[in-house]
């Protein structure tokens, strides 16, 4: 979309009609055929196409499920068992929206912890990561609204305990959290009026989202895409035309993918999901462990680390308050990032000490997804607690001050020579002689 | 025709009114959309239920339903009564009576928390303050927590003979709904 002139030349006379009124074709021809892409891409950059896939794949099996799910309290939980086992290929279906979305979640956790390995959040990339946060989010409420819509067990007491979290807010003005709850269900309780109107909007979001994509890849195609090394790309011969190198790369990414997805879809489509959400909603009776989906339940260990003391310091009734707060502060706080994070070197690869407290976050977000999926109680509370202690403490010491303390390792002065040494640049020039003109 | 100063005054005034009040008229039709979320009138037509109480023994608990919401409705024995109101307001975390039946705020004395005359009777909206769970403790062998009430499976909160929140990340006592009774077995609440 910019930084480079596009060499698209329509050949034919209908391909020169439609560029002289909607050069939609140059456009796409310049964004995904001709985009010069960093050579030196390794896998986990497969990542954003394989992110494409699975919004492409979400939309299309839920369109055609929204053909037989009924959103009701009295129908909804019998439709889906309806799907399951009576519509043509409905098991497959069902299965490849369901599977998806933990697929979906995979697949943007590993693109997130790659923009936080190699810097790809830092200038000049600032918005095109607070848009890839803001997908996160909308993600996140979809996923969550969608969850919703089988009426099981999880579902109903999942709805009431995270449309609660709102009711926090009477700690601030008495009345103004029950309001919103209240307005959110359209009752005095979740109910079928609460599914009916959150089905409507888990329809919605996804083309909401969808918008927002094309504004991420506007940005990146802006800035350019970021790379192992984490340097600007200076000339050239460091870029290879996006199709088809990195194209074919993204669909080696891609199958490998869909291997996993297949065996889950086919082997194991209950396997992500929790047994309870098979026994239809009842408003009397709440699970004796109410656990969310495994992609949320490090968001949800740090809602739950907040009890009536936090490591000691007597919270009382602002505990509720001050767990929400965190839930949604440990997303929002990515968004910071760019300016939390004060080293100029981007790629973690130059950065030695980073690098330890780069794993030792990877390793807080897995302690607290494993400690979300136990009771809030007893040792497994005060251990939520630390984490959540770490967590904030990479964003709001570890980034600002490691940056300043640490000496980077010597940057290689290009792409070139990083991929082949010293005074490679110039054979590396030599060796790019065109391959698709050969 | 000629153009005077005054008249572009006068055209500015317009100009700015005429947009303003096409402004006001666009967002106060925000409000149908965002009303029509709220509960609704058939939902509203819900808001009271009678209850008969004579089956209910000492020591026994029914779960009714009131708007949607189950209401917890124990017969207290004598012992559950004396330790709710040996409990002085200044020992639990939210000191406030919560009885929708009393306006304004009392201390959370357990006379305070049911009717006079009635005392063995406790009734209470049987939703956990935190996050909306429906506390454990209705039923004979249920687990009741650490002061005899109930307890919430879901986060660990802790609610004594009285419903009010002893331990855990609840911020408030179990709510009181407002209610009367309408003869010595019968209550009405709403």
């Amino acid at each position: 979309m910019s930084g480079h002139a596009s060499t698209y030349e329509p050949t034919s006379r209908w391909g020169k009609w439609w560029d002289e009124r909607l050069p939609i074709a140059r456009m796409m021809h310049g964004s995904f055929v001709e985009f010069p892409t960093p050579r030196n891409l390794n896998y986990l950059w497969t990542f954003g196409g394989i992110l494409m896939f699975c919004l492409v794949a979400q939309i299309v099996t839920g369109i055609v499920l929204a053909m037989h799910y009924q959103p009701s309290d009295v129908q909804a939980f019998n439709s889906i068992e309806h799907i399951r086992r009576d519509v043509n290929y409905g098991w497959m279906l069902r299965s490849m929206h369901a599977v998806g979305a933990s697929m979906f979640f995979i697949a943007v956790f590993i693109h997130i912890f790659r923009g936080l390995y190699y810097g790809s959040y830092k200038a000049p990339r600032e918005v095109l990561w607070i848009l890839g946060v803001t997908i996160l989010l909308v993600m996140m409420a979809t996923a969550f609204l969608g969850y919703t819509l089988p009426w099981g067990q999880m579902s109903f007491w999942g709805v009431t305990v995270i449309t609660n979290l709102f009711s926090a807010l009477d700690t601030i003005y008495a009345g103004l959290g029950t309001g919103i709850v209240e307005w959110l269900w359209g009752g005095y309780a979740v109910s079928g009026v609460t599914l009916n109107r959150f089905f409507s909007l888990h329809y919605l979001l996804p083309f909401v989202l969808t918008g927002i994509v094309i504004l991420h890849v506007w940005a990146l195609h802006v800035a350019g895409q970021n790379n192992p090394t984490g340097l600007d790309l200076k000339e050239a011969s460091e870029s290879v035309p996006m199709h088809p190198y990195a194209t074919s790369k993204d669909l080696v990414g891609l199958f490998a993918f869909l291997v996993v997805f297949g065996w889950f879809v086919f082997f194991l489509p209950d396997y992500l999901g929790h047994a309870d959400n098979y026994i239809e909603a009842n408003p009397l009776v709440t699970p004796p462990h109410i656990v969310p989906e495994w992609y949320f339940l490090p968001f949800y260990a740090i809602l739950r680390a907040f009890t009536g003391s936090f490591l000691g310091i007597p919270l009382g009734s602002y505990a509720k308050l001050l767990g929400v707060l965190a839930m949604f502060g440990s997303i929002l706080i990515l968004a910071f990032a760019p300016w939390l994070d004060s080293s100029r070197v981007r790629s973690t690869k130059y950065r030695p000490l980073y690098r330890w407290f780069f794993w030792l976050f990877v390793f807080t977000c897995l302690a607290l997804g494993y400690l979300g999926s136990k009771p809030a109680e007893g040792v497994y509370t005060t251990w939520a607690q630390i984490f959540t202690v770490l967590y904030f403490a990479h964003f709001l010491i570890v980034m600002p001050v490691v940056g300043l303390l640490e000496t980077p390792n010597k940057l290689p002065r290009s792409i070139s020579e990083a991929v082949l040494g010293e005074g490679g640049s110039a054979s590396f020039a030599g060796a790019t002689a065109a391959p698709e003109k050969r | 025709m000629t153009t005077h100063v005054e008249d572009e005054n006068r055209r500015d005034f317009l100009v700015v009114a005429g947009n303003a009040f096409a402004a006001v008229g666009a967002a106060s039709l925000i409000w149908p959309f965002v009303q029509q979320m709220n509960p609704d009138a058939s939902a509203k037509a819900l808001a009271s239920v009678e209850v008969d109480l004579s089956p209910v023994k000492e020591g026994q608990a029914i779960t009714a339903m009131w708007r949607g919401k189950p209401l917890f409705i124990r017969n207290r024995t004598k012992a559950e009564i004396e330790q709710a109101e040996k409990v002085q307001p200044d020992e639990l975390p939210d000191p406030t009576a919560r009885n929708g039946g009393i306006s304004g705020d009392v201390p959370a004395i357990d006379s305070n928390r049911v009717k006079k005359g009635h005392e063995n009777w406790l009734v209470l909206v049987g939703i956990c303050t935190h996050l909306g769970c429906i506390p454990k403790g209705q039923a004979m062998n249920d687990a009741r927590g650490d002061f005899g009430g109930w307890f919430c499976p879901c986060h660990g909160s802790h609610y004594d003979t009285s419903g009010r929140v002893r331990k855990g990340p609840a911020p408030r006592n179990l709510d009181v709904p407002p209610y009367a009774f309408i003869s010595d077995n019968k209550i009405k609440i709403g």
